[in-house]
């Protein structure tokens, strides 16, 4: 308790240099923060979105289907298993087909997914309902990425060629009746939607399907032959992966802003013991132990630490929820990046990551401060009130 | 392990203080035997190098002898460890350095509370005796200044509010008057021997200050680190 007091005041009788350090070590202790948020956020974002739009709940797969292969598309169909049939009819799952085909939009060919899917369905957060019916027509919906790369617009009419289950050609047109926008470019990049029914007979293959999408929430998935099944764990890893690998970026910038901060701390607790020997001897002239000079002296440096969340506190708060609130905009390039992110990004800041980057900071703080100090041990009382260091 | 009333307060022995100077050795302290008695106003006199604060440095136990031997209240000072010394000298040992040694970002009052914070002193008590402190020495209106603030006369006259607040039993002053012009200098001679009839605080001093030499009652005379003379003396200003 003394020599919190007395750190206490040496560090506040510091005056300007207390705050220097503080500031600088604020900057780096709001920025963690913020790169974290902005990664937390993102996460959380993208896998929304991508829950909501593609996995829902899990997906049951066909044994053949491959998502990286598009080959495997050619046997990756099978019925509809009996044992999910009922989850389908309770409006709990949907089945999706998807076949290759390919398109000339302004007579250059295309390869493209023609992606089969109920237009009652409600699982997953896609304009579906505009595929019902029309005489005559067979409707197809588009997303803004496959239209702006086709040149496709509304009520367009694209042929569509495409293989049977025979492996014989056909070729139909289909009706350009929607075009969406959606952040998630593996729902809209080079694919046509149209309704399952119309594909299952196009194709030749009626009442099968290349995956079953389940309502999230649910929790028991039977086994199926021939079909297996994936959960949210295996689907959204290749996603958690690309995030990670993208935080480590911002995890290399934060480390050089903690190094640095560090190093200011560092430099400053040993021009601190430079500059204060004689005080160090007086001090130990008055009955201070080297153990509380040491104490008094790294407690010294992990104040840095505290005035730094403090001072950062003064700033941080408001700019950090500020940008919590109302997003961070991001540029119309970021579409293409690979992730679903919007227009914005909402960064996410827990109770465990700011009190987590409190611990690591002070830490830190407190490990560089204690190591200059260690120089006093070897302090001779007599050395040190003639401002020797020995 | 303190004195009883009839032995010395502090007692050397054919004590020793050497020093390794590249290949030569230098004899800083040579064979010293004195006795100090409680409330004492002695003086260490001698020319710079004469081994004077050296011996007092052992005394306040921030150094050790070579060999031989130096007793404080009791305690043999060579056998010490770090943490027993300074024991030793938060409990019963106030210093008075030439350049004041005034702890700069603390207000007067908080330099001259420092000692009792390191006994564990309560906070009322504390304030009680930093007052005191401060009355003894005429400095009760200075008590938020920060040394930067004061002159060297009063800066000194911190340091001795510092080394008597927590009422030790010796009090050890290298050089005191060193830095303070002549009026300065008898004002904290004053002080102290006030102090040391008032207290009956045992005042050591290093000196070759004329100034301070004629308010001394016992002068020990070093020369080149041996006692040449040990003299008890009427004080001029006394």
């Amino acid at each position: 308790m003394l020599l919190l007091k007395l750190a206490f005041r040496n560090i506040i009788g510091a005056g300007l240099r207390t705050w220097l350090n503080a500031a600088a070590l604020s900057f780096a202790f709001v920025t963690i923060i913020f790169l974290q948020g902005v990664y937390t956020g993102m996460n959380d974002q993208v896998e929304k979105a991508t829950i909501s739009t593609i996995y829902g709940g899990g997906q049951y797969w066909h044994q053949h289907y491959d998502p990286y292969d598009p080959l495997s598309l050619t046997d990756a169909h099978g019925l509809v298993p009996a044992e999910v049939q009922s989850y389908i009819d309770q409006r709990s799952a949907t089945p999706i087909m998807i076949r290759q085909g390919s398109i000339y939009p302004g007579g250059r060919f295309r390869n493209i997914l023609l992606k089969g899917i109920d237009p009652r369905q409600s699982i997953l957060i896609i304009p579906s309902s505009v595929l019902s019916a029309k005489d005559g027509i067979i409707p197809g919906m588009i997303g803004t990425r496959m239209a702006k790369h086709t040149g496709l617009k509304l009520n367009d009419l694209i042929t569509v060629q495409w293989r049977t289950a025979h492996g014989t050609f056909d070729a139909r047109e289909v009706t350009i009746v929607h075009i969406f926008k959606s952040t998630v470019q593996e729902i809209d990049n080079d694919q046509i939607w149209i309704p399952l029914s119309v594909l299952q007979q196009i194709t030749e293959l009626p009442g099968e399907a290349t995956m079953v999408v389940m309502k999230t929430g649910i929790t028991a998935f039977p086994p199926v032959d021939g079909w297996n099944f994936k959960n949210l764990d295996f689907l959204l890893m290749d996603l958690h992966s690309m995030v990670k690998f993208k935080s480590m970026g911002g995890s290399i910038f934060y480390t050089i802003l903690m190094l640095l901060a560090m190093l200011a701390i560092f430099d400053t607790q040993v021009l601190s013991i430079w500059h204060r020997r004689k005080e160090m001897g007086t001090l130990m002239a008055l009955g201070m132990t080297r153990t509380q000079l040491i104490g008094l002296f790294t407690m010294e440096g992990a104040f840095h630490g505290i005035f730094a969340a403090l001072v950062g506190a003064i700033y941080g708060i408001p700019l950090l929820t500020s940008v919590e609130r109302n997003g961070w905009a991001l540029p119309q390039s970021t579409d293409n990046f690979g992730f679903a992110f919007g227009d914005k990004i909402f960064p996410t800041y827990s109770a465990g990551l700011i009190l987590g980057t409190a611990a690591l900071v002070l830490v830190v703080t407190t490990i560089v401060s204690f190591l200059p100090t260690k120089r006093i041990a070897t302090l001779k009382p007599t050395d040190a009130l003639r401002g020797k260091m020995t | 392990m303190m004195n009883d009333m009839n032995s010395p307060l502090i007692r050397t022995e054919h004590l020793n203080k050497f020093y390794s100077l590249a290949s030569t050795t230098l004899k800083a302290l040579d064979d010293i035997n004195i006795s100090v008695a409680k409330g004492e106003f002695l003086g260490l006199v001698g020319p710079s190098g004469s081994g004077k604060t050296t011996l007092l440095n052992i005394i306040g136990s921030l150094d050790s002898p070579t060999s031989g031997s130096a007793e404080v209240l009791g305690m043999k000072i060579e056998l010490q460890s770090h943490k027993e010394s300074s024991r030793l000298r938060n409990d019963h040992i106030g210093f008075i350095f030439q350049t004041f040694n005034l702890l700069p970002v603390y207000t007067v009052y908080e330099n001259v509370e420092f000692p009792l914070l390191l006994l564990g002193t309560s906070g009322v008590q504390r304030k009680q005796m930093v007052m005191q402190a401060l009355e003894w020495v005429g400095l009760e209106d200075r008590a938020k200044s920060k040394p930067s603030q004061l002159s060297g006369g009063q800066s000194q006259r911190v340091a001795i509010a510092r080394a008597i607040v927590k009422q030790p039993a010796i009090v050890l002053a290298d050089e005191p008057t060193a830095n303070l012009d002549a009026a300065n200098s008898h004002n904290i001679m004053n002080t102290m021997s006030e102090l040391n009839k008032q207290l009956e605080t045992t005042f050591i001093f290093a000196t070759h200050d004329e100034k301070v030499i004629s308010y001394l009652r016992r002068k020990v005379t070093l020369v080149d680190g041996r006692v040449e003379k040990d003299e008890i003396m009427e004080p001029v200003r006394y």
